[in-house]
C-alpha cells in the first residue's frame, strides 16, 4: 500500500511539474505548408524556427523561460489555415511565426487579431496585409508584393528597354496581386500592357495562352504566380521558338523551377529578396541547417530565421507577451538578423530589406540588378 | 488563319487527352453504373510509372522513342493492375450495396492513391524528360503543331478505333455490351460478369495510363496532384458526350478541348472554365443524357 501511494505521489509530481513547465514556457506557433505541393515553401521556415529556438533555449530562453514550438500544417489552404489559427489560439500560443502563403495568412489573421496575438510571416507578401491597416498584429520579414511589381516593371522598361509587355497571372491572391500592381505601374510609366490574363492553375497545358502571348506581339511577359505553371508556360514558349522575355516573382525564384523547367529555364528573370546569404550571420545560419538537416535550406529560410529572432528578442525586450509591449518593441528596436539589421514600421513592414532581380544562368539564379 | 489553326490543334491535343481518360469513365459507367473517381489517379500513376521506368531504362542506353514505347508499355501494365485491384478491393464488395456506397468508396480510393503517391514518391514537381525529338517532317508546321502533340492525337485516334472494333466484334466485347444492357440476363446466359467488369477496368486504366504518359512527355512535369484536375475535366467530357457511350466520350473530350482553347484564344483564359462548364450546362438542358447518350427509362 505504501508503495502504491509512493508511486502515485511520484506520478503527481511528474504531472504537476510537467504542467508547470508548459505554463512557464513561451509558446511560438509555427503554422505553414508542411505537406502538399507547396511544402517546399513551408518546411524551411519550420526548420529555421526549430534552430533559432534551440539556440535561444540553450542560452537560457526569453525572459528566463524556455521557448516551445507549436507546429501546425496548413497546406497553404485558407480553409485549413483558419482551423490551424483557432487551434493555436486555443493552445494559448504567445507569438506566431507564419503563415507561409498570403491566402492562408489572410484567412487566419482575424483569429489572431481577436486574441491579441502578434504574428510575423517570413513569406506572405500580399499588400493588404500591412497597408490596409486591418491587421495591426501582422508583421513580416519580406517586402510586400508591390515592391516586386515595381522592380519588375522598372527592370523591364529601363534595363531591358522593352515596350510591349504581357501580364499573366494564376488568379491567386499572390499572383494576381503582383500582376495587377505590374499592370498599374506599366500604365503609370506610359508603356503599353498588351495583354492581361489569368490562367487556371493545374490545367493540362497552356498552349492557347502561349499562342495568345505570341499574337499579342509582347516582347516580355510578367508572370505573377508560382513555379509549376511558370515552368509550363516557359517551356511552352521556348518549344514554340518564341524569344519573349519571361519575368516573374519570388514564387518562381525557387530551385524547383530550374529543376523542372531544365534547359528551358535559362534566361528567365525572377525577382526575390536581396541576397544576404554572404553575411556572416546568414552563413552561420545556413551552416547550422546543413549540420542539423544535412541539406541546403530551402525558400524563405533566412526570412523565417530573422522572423523567429525578431519575435523572440522582442518578447525578451518587452519583458512580456502582451500585444502592445511586443508591438512597441518590434517598432522601436533594431534587430541583428541574417537579413541584415532590421526594424518594423507602423504598418508592420520591415525596414532594411528589399528585392533584387535574378536571372537563370547555367542552371542557377544569379543577381543581375536591384 | 494561323492563329485559328494553332488554337484548333492546341484544342485537339487537349481534347484527345480528355478523351483517353473519359473512355475509362464512360466504359465503367456503361457496365456497372459507377462513376470511378479514382480514375484520374490511375492517369497520374501511369505518368509516375513511366517516369520511373524511363529513368531506369535509360541506363540501358535506349533511344527516345524506344524508351517512350517501353516505359509506356510498363506504365499501361502497371496501371491496368492498379485498375484491376481497385475494382476488387473497393467496388466489388459493394456491388450489391446502395448506389452511393461505391461512389464514396471511389472518392476514398482517389484520396488514398493521391496521398500514397505523395508519401511513396514526393510532394515536389518532377521534371519529365522529352523523350521524342521533333520529327523532321513536322518542321514546316512546327509552329502550329509539335511532334508530341501529333503523337497524342494519333495515339488517341488509334486507341479509339481499336477499342471500338474490340467492343463491336470480339467475344469479350459482345459480352461487355450484353452486361451493359442487362447484368442479370447476361449472367443467366453464362457470361462471367466478374471477368467482364475486370476487363473493363483493365482497359480503361490502360487508356488513362497512355494519356498520362503522353501528356507528361508533352508538358514535361508531373506531380501527385495532376490526376485530380485532368480527372474532373475528363469526367465532364464523358458527361458532355453522354456517359456510357464510347464515341460520346471522344466527342465530348474534343468539344471540351476546343471550347477551352478557343475561349482562351478569342475571349480570355480567365473564363476558360466558365465556357467549358457553361457549355456542359447548356447541352445538358437540351440533351439531358449528353450528346450521344441514349436516355434510358429508369429500371424499376
Amino acid at each position: 500500500m505504501k508503495r502504491i501511494i509512493c508511486i502515485l505521489t511520484g506520478a503527481c509530481f511528474v504531472l504537476f511539474s510537467g504542467a508547470a513547465m508548459a505554463e512557464d514556457a513561451v509558446k511560438l506557433g509555427v503554422p505553414g505548408a508542411h505537406s502538399g505541393d507547396l511544402a517546399s515553401y513551408g518546411l524551411p521556415s519550420a526548420h529555421a524556427a526549430k534552430l533559432v529556438v534551440d539556440d535561444i533555449n540553450a542560452r537560457g530562453g526569453v525572459m528566463g523561460k524556455k521557448v516551445v514550438i507549436l507546429q501546425e500544417d496548413d497546406q497553404c489552404k485558407p480553409e485549413v489555415a483558419a482551423n490551424v489559427g483557432t487551434k493555436l489560439v486555443s493552445e494559448k500560443v504567445d507569438v506566431v511565426l507564419g503563415h507561409i502563403c498570403s491566402g492562408a495568412t489572410k484567412a487566419a489573421m482575424n483569429i489572431y487579431k481577436d486574441s491579441g496575438i502578434i504574428t510575423m510571416s517570413p513569406s506572405a507578401t500580399n499588400v493588404e496585409l500591412t497597408k490596409s491597416g486591418d491587421y495591426p498584429n501582422f508583421f513580416r520579414t519580406i517586402s510586400p508584393d508591390d515592391a516586386q511589381a515595381l522592380l519588375q516593371v522598372d527592370f523591364a522598361l529601363n534595363t531591358l528597354k522593352v515596350e510591349k509587355i504581357a501580364v499573366i497571372h494564376d488568379k491567386g491572391d499572390y499572383g494576381k496581386g503582383i500582376a495587377e500592381f505590374a499592370y498599374g505601374f506599366i500604365e503609370e510609366r506610359g508603356a503599353k500592357p498588351v495583354l492581361f490574363e489569368g490562367i487556371t492553375p493545374g490545367a493540362v497545358d497552356y498552349s492557347a495562352v502561349v499562342q495568345k502571348i505570341k499574337r499579342s506581339g509582347a516582347e516580355a511577359v510578367i508572370y505573377g504566380g508560382y513555379h509549376p505553371e511558370a515552368a509550363k508556360i516557359v517551356s511552352g514558349m521556348k518549344k514554340k521558338k518564341m524569344d519573349t522575355i519571361f519575368i516573374s516573382d519570388d514564387g518562381v525564384r525557387d530551385e524547383t523551377f530550374i529543376k523542372v523547367a531544365g534547359k528551358y529555364a535559362e534566361g528567365v528573370y525572377a525577382t526575390g529578396p536581396i541576397d544576404t546569404t554572404k553575411s556572416p550571420m546568414a552563413v552561420a545560419a545556413i551552416e547550422q541547417h546543413k549540420k542539423v538537416y544535412g541539406a541546403e535550406p530551402g525558400a524563405f529560410y533566412l526570412n523565417a530565421y530573422a522572423a523567429a529572432l525578431c519575435l523572440l528578442q522582442a518578447v525578451d525586450k518587452a519583458g512580456s507577451t502582451e500585444f502592445d509591449a511586443i508591438a512597441e518593441a518590434l517598432r522601436t528596436n533594431w534587430f541583428e538578423t541574417p537579413l541584415g539589421s532590421i526594424s518594423f514600421d507602423e504598418k508592420g513592414d520591415a525596414k532594411g530589406i528589399g528585392f533584387a532581380v535574378y536571372q537563370v544562368q547555367n542552371g542557377q539564379y544569379v543577381e543581375v540588378g536591384q | 488563319m494561323d492563329y485559328f489553326l494553332e488554337l484548333f490543334f492546341g484544342g485537339l491535343t487537349r481534347g484527345s487527352i480528355y478523351a483517353l481518360i473519359a473512355l475509362g469513365y464512360t466504359m465503367v459507367y456503361g457496365i456497372i453504373e459507377l462513376i470511378n473517381f479514382a480514375h484520374g489517379e490511375i492517369y497520374m500513376i501511369g505518368a509516375f510509372t513511366a517516369l520511373i521506368a524511363a529513368s531506369a531504362l535509360s541506363l540501358l542506353g535506349l533511344n527516345g522513342p524506344a524508351l517512350l514505347i517501353l516505359a509506356g508499355l510498363i506504365a499501361v501494365i502497371y496501371s491496368a493492375a492498379y485498375g484491376y485491384t481497385i475494382e476488387k478491393v473497393a467496388y466489388k464488395p459493394l456491388r450489391k450495396a446502395q448506389r452511393l456506397s461505391p461512389l464514396i468508396s471511389a472518392i476514398g480510393m482517389s484520396i488514398f492513391l493521391q496521398n500514397y503517391v505523395l508519401l511513396a514518391q514526393t510532394s515536389d514537381f518532377l521534371s519529365f524528360p522529352t523523350l521524342v525529338d521533333e520529327f523532321a517532317f513536322m518542321e514546316p508546321v512546327s509552329h502550329i503543331m509539335r511532334s508530341s502533340e501529333l503523337l497524342i492525337v494519333a495515339t488517341t485516334l488509334v486507341s479509339t478505333v481499336l477499342l471500338t472494333l474490340f467492343i463491336k466484334f470480339s467475344r469479350m466485347g459482345k459480352a461487355m455490351r450484353a452486361t451493359a444492357q442487362d447484368k442479370t440476363m447476361a449472367m443467366l446466359l453464362g457470361i462471367n460478369i466478374n471477368r467482364v467488369i475486370s476487363v473493363t477496368f483493365i482497359i480503361g486504366s490502360g487508356l488513362a495510363a497512355i494519356g498520362g504518359v503522353l501528356i507528361s512527355n508533352h508538358i514535361g512535369q508531373i506531380n501527385f496532384y495532376i490526376g485530380f484536375i485532368a480527372g474532373i475535366k475528363a469526367f465532364t467530357a464523358a458527361v458532355l458526350g453522354g456517359i456510357g457511350s464510347v464515341p460520346g466520350a471522344v466527342l465530348g473530350g474534343l468539344i471540351l478541348g476546343w471550347t477551352e482553347s478557343f475561349a482562351t484564344g478569342y475571349v480570355s483564359s480567365d473564363y476558360e472554365d466558365v465556357f467549358a462548364f457553361g457549355l456542359l450546362v447548356f447541352i445538358l438542358i437540351f440533351r439531358p443524357a449528353g450528346i450521344l447518350g441514349r436516355s434510358t427509362k429508369d429500371k424499376v
